[in-house]
């Protein structure tokens, strides 16, 4: 979509939108109520009690959150702070909130926070700070008080199993177009569709058929290369992607999540190979299968990431001459403190740039690119209050550059929106890359 | 369904096709897909500059197209390719294109007999089925979870029958999709709408249906049961009575309900994929009895035997006394019936096929690249390349093995008939 939701914000700040506002006012103060108790009593227990009562208002999470020192420490934007803001005061009151309060809630749960762990770190306790801010989401899902965005993303999810609105003839086109395309450049270049009983099933998120298709281009180039026995399918269950994780509809998270391992199942590969996305390795690895009671993904999934450094290790793909750009790399959470891959992706970077200089702080430290969690799908009217909330995304790149990068690799999408705006806001001037991209131009190819 | 009594069940291996040598013949040679009877081997192939065609036991097809994919043989051995040529769309059956043409074709599906051939297609940006080459006649903006009958005479599929504008959030909650049975849209709409499921006579639909962002259910012919849960999974009809079942979310575990109704006692941390044996009588699901621990239901009743990675591809035998299914554990495939795993670990199980005394189960399986055929949990001799699905004689004396195997002089593909004996012993 390329339209804002609506009148953006008025003079005292206040961004409005449709899908928090008029999900607010079909709400009664009964119905807010009984949805939050609802919600608490059926839905939590240890877990959410555990959390609750361990925090000491420490606050040494503080330093740990992007939002917090872009705003100069404002305590209001501190992990703590914003629990503070919601789930505390949902407890305290027991569900007895008003619609101001919701609207806070909902804004903060949904376009202050990025879900990324970073302040588990720093919690003394190790309290997941994200558990408690996807408390708070669920129950504005419950209550339908969504931006409007991202509920429009969540609908596509739930009529398509894409997030994309993206056809079942569209996407089989797709690839077509991109086996066509790419077949000037290797006339022997396939994509094979349905195949079954390949090695791997590569599963990648919708925007790429739909915005950024040079990426399943790029894609078939470095595994028809690396001899890479895959297949993709012509089915929905192709797309990995999962707003609803992050919207809180987490039912329909489950049924995104059976479709896409049912796939796998069907097509009878031995793994699922996924693009360079962060959150969708989340969903897949972490939170939707196991909504489903799978403990571990049923088909093992690899990120591009890792598959890349197997290719490179294993010398499937071999370089003609290092990337010579001086590069810096963002650690997406996801697959970072998510996954444990940066040092894989250490060693892909290395492999592949003749020089690399790490942002500081890096690895599974590394700031969020205030993207990802669903940020960024909230849409044109929190855009910026997401560039002004990563100010320190912005401060940790220019220290980088200052240093000599001149080129940020984010392998993951959602990373790539956030540092491309604030690329673009904060004037950086940096080339912006996934690893596919790089590999792709300086691997050995037939001639 | 195959006409089994038509084949030949002769016991022996006869070659088919020299497959390694399409290769010489052709710049581009895709997988191969076997007939069920065994009698044809096809893969698309490259013809000339920008010209694919099918070749089908060494012989090319007469007709080419700029583009073939989605090779199907139907039940009755037919073979089916989805064709472009010049651009325009359509079904192409053993190398006779259909007279309509098409934006786009896909998702080929075939009645029990392999009479009826059904695909869904985009025109002008319009969506709709078209079974033998007669189009529906109404025409819509989107169309998924395309669905046949039982006899394969009937369609249905999932269709929004309001414009749906782009970002109205609240639009699309009031409710924008319905089910169409051949062309003919339900009359109510719902926010969502997912699998469906022909009744055994053809005459009704059930579907699962979310009529809110919260509210889940089953319709049956448009008519919505008069519970609601937090999720539901595909609806079945039963064929001895007509009810319909589906596995429902109940305070966060799951069940199996029958018409709206309670039916089996106990829940499970998931329920879904259930099916009827052929008489009706007896319903098998798959479960997690706890958290990450997948098994059997029948009736309800959980197999003690259970699968930490998955559970898949269950199915009833003929008598319907037996269940059989794929399970995973720590990484390695394998095979278990009723409730009895079998000992040996592969890298890739196929869905388990019973004979149709109902004695015996056999099953592809793939260890090191290597395929052969298990029978009782015992495998057979010889190895393949490549291997299409086992199907039992009538009398269940024998196999049909269809192999594609490789020697010094090249890949060939074989049918093989063996007795059953000379497996199990």
């Amino acid at each position: 979509m390329a339209e804002p939701a609506m009148k953006q914000s008025d003079e005292t700040g206040e961004i409005f939108d449709k899908g928090i506002d008029k999900g607010l006012a079909r709400l009664t103060p009964e119905k807010i109520e009984q949805v939050i108790n609802k919600v608490l009593s059926a839905e939590t227990g240890a877990r959410l009690k555990t959390y609750v009562n361990t925090c000491v208002h420490c606050g040494l999470c503080s330093e740990a959150c992007h939002y917090y020192l872009s705003h100069d420490n404002d305590p209001k934007f501190s992990p703590a702070g914003k629990v503070k803001q919601t789930i505390w005061e949902i407890l305290k009151k027991k569900g007895k909130v008003d619609h101001k309060f919701l609207k806070k809630a909902a804004e903060i749960a949904y376009t202050e926070c990025n879900l990324c762990r970073r302040c588990a770190m720093y919690c003394p306790f190790g309290i997941d700070i994200a558990y408690l801010i996807s408390v708070m989401r669920r129950i504005c899902h419950m209550l339908g008080v969504t931006p409007l965005y991202m509920q429009d993303t969540a609908h596509s999810h739930s009529a398509t199993l894409n997030q994309m609105w993206v056809k079942e003839d569209e996407w089989i086109d797709s690839l077509f177009w991109q086996e066509e395309e790419a077949q000037d450049e290797m006339p022997d270049l396939r994509i094979p569709i349905e195949k079954e009983g390949a090695e791997i099933f590569y599963s990648v998120i919708a925007p790429e058929p739909k915005f950024r298709a040079q990426l399943i281009y790029q894609a078939a180039v470095i595994f028809n290369v690396a001899g890479v026995d895959f297949t993709m399918p012509a089915t929905p269950g192709w797309d990995n992607s999962d707003q609803c994780m992050f919207s809180g509809d987490y039912e329909m998270m489950g049924r995104l999540k059976k479709a896409h391992f049912e796939t796998a199942m069907r097509l009878k590969v031995k793994r699922i190979v996924m693009g360079e996305c962060g959150h969708a390795f989340r969903s897949v690895y972490d939170v939707g299968n196991r909504w489903l009671a799978w403990k571990m993904p049923p088909i093992p999934v690899t990120h591009a990431v890792e598959f890349y450094y197997e290719l490179l290790k294993q010398g499937k793909i071999k370089i003609t001459k290092k990337y010579d750009k001086p590069v810096t790399l963002q650690d997406p959470c996801n697959i970072s403190r998510g996954r444990g891959l940066h040092e894989k992706a250490r060693y892909v970077v290395n492999a592949l740039c003749e020089e690399f200089i790490d942002m500081q702080p890096n690895r599974e430290h590394n700031y969020c690119c205030c993207a990802g969690g669903g940020v960024i799908n909230t849409g044109p009217p929190y855009k910026m209050k997401r560039i002004d909330g990563n100010r320190v995304k912005a401060e940790q790149l220019f220290a980088a550059k200052a240093r000599g990068a001149k080129v940020v690799i984010a392998p993951c999408h959602n990373c790539h929106g956030g540092i491309e705006d604030i690329n673009h806001h904060y004037g950086l001037d940096m080339e912006l890359h996934f690893l596919g991209d790089i590999i792709y131009k300086i691997m050995e190819k037939p001639a | 369904m195959y006409n089994l009594s038509t084949w030949d069940w002769e016991t022996g291996k006869k070659l088919i096709a020299d497959t390694g040598k399409w290769k010489d013949s052709f710049d581009w040679v895709e997988e191969p897909y076997v007939s069920p009877d065994g009698e044809r081997i096809a893969a698309v192939v490259k013809t000339g500059e920008m010209e694919y065609s099918v070749c089908e036991n060494n012989t090319p097809w007469e007709s080419t197209f700029d583009k073939v994919w989605y090779l199907k043989f139907g039940p009755d051995n037919r073979l089916t390719a989805l064709v472009s040529d010049t651009g325009v769309w359509t079904v192409a059956v053993d190398g006779a294109a259909w007279g309509n043409t098409f934006d786009f074709v896909w998702n080929t599906k075939f009645g029990p007999d392999g009479k009826n051939i059904t695909v869904a297609v985009q025109k002008d940006m319009e969506y709709f089925a078209v079974t033998n080459d007669i189009p529906w006649e109404t025409r819509f903006s989107a169309l998924s979870n395309l669905t046949i009958s039982h006899d394969g005479s009937r369609v249905a599929g999932v269709v929004p029958t309001i414009a749906i504008k782009q970002g109205d959030i609240f639009q699309f909650q009031e409710g924008c999709y319905s089910v169409a049975v051949d062309g003919k849209p339900w009359d109510v709409n719902f926010v969502n709408v997912w699998d469906l499921a022909f009744s055994h006579d053809g005459e009704h639909v059930a579907a699962e249906v979310r009529t809110s962002l919260y509210d889940y259910t089953i319709a049956v012919d448009g008519v919505l049961w008069d519970k609601i849960y937090t999720s539901v999974w595909m609806p079945q009809f039963s064929p001895s009575n007509g009810s319909v079942t589906a596995p429902v979310r109940i305070a966060g575990k799951w069940t199996l309900v029958q018409d709206g109704k309670s039916f089996w006692d106990r829940s499970f941390a998931q329920l879904w994929h259930h099916m009827y044996s052929p008489d009706g009588k007896k319903i098998a699901a798959v479960v997690a009895s706890k958290y990450g621990r997948w098994t059997i239901a029948v009736n309800g009743i959980p197999w003690s035997l259970t699968f930490g990675d998955l559970v898949t591809d269950a199915v009833f035998s003929p008598d319907g006394n037996r269940v059989a299914c794929i399970g995973k554990e720590g990484g390695k495939w394998t095979i278990a019936v009723d409730g009895k795993v079998w000992g040996a670990k592969y890298d890739m199980v196929w869905q388990p096929v019973f004979s149709p005394d109902s004695e015996k189960v056999a099953a592809k399986v793939e260890r090191n690249g290597q395929y052969t055929i298990i029978v009782n949990g015992k495998p057979f001799k010889e190895s393949y390349k490549a291997l299409g699905e086992p199907v039992f004689s009538p009398d269940s004396a024998k196999i049909l093995i269809k192999g594609i195997q490789e020697d010094s002089a090249g890949e060939k593909y074989f049918r093989q008939v063996v007795p059953v004996t000379e497996i199990i012993g």
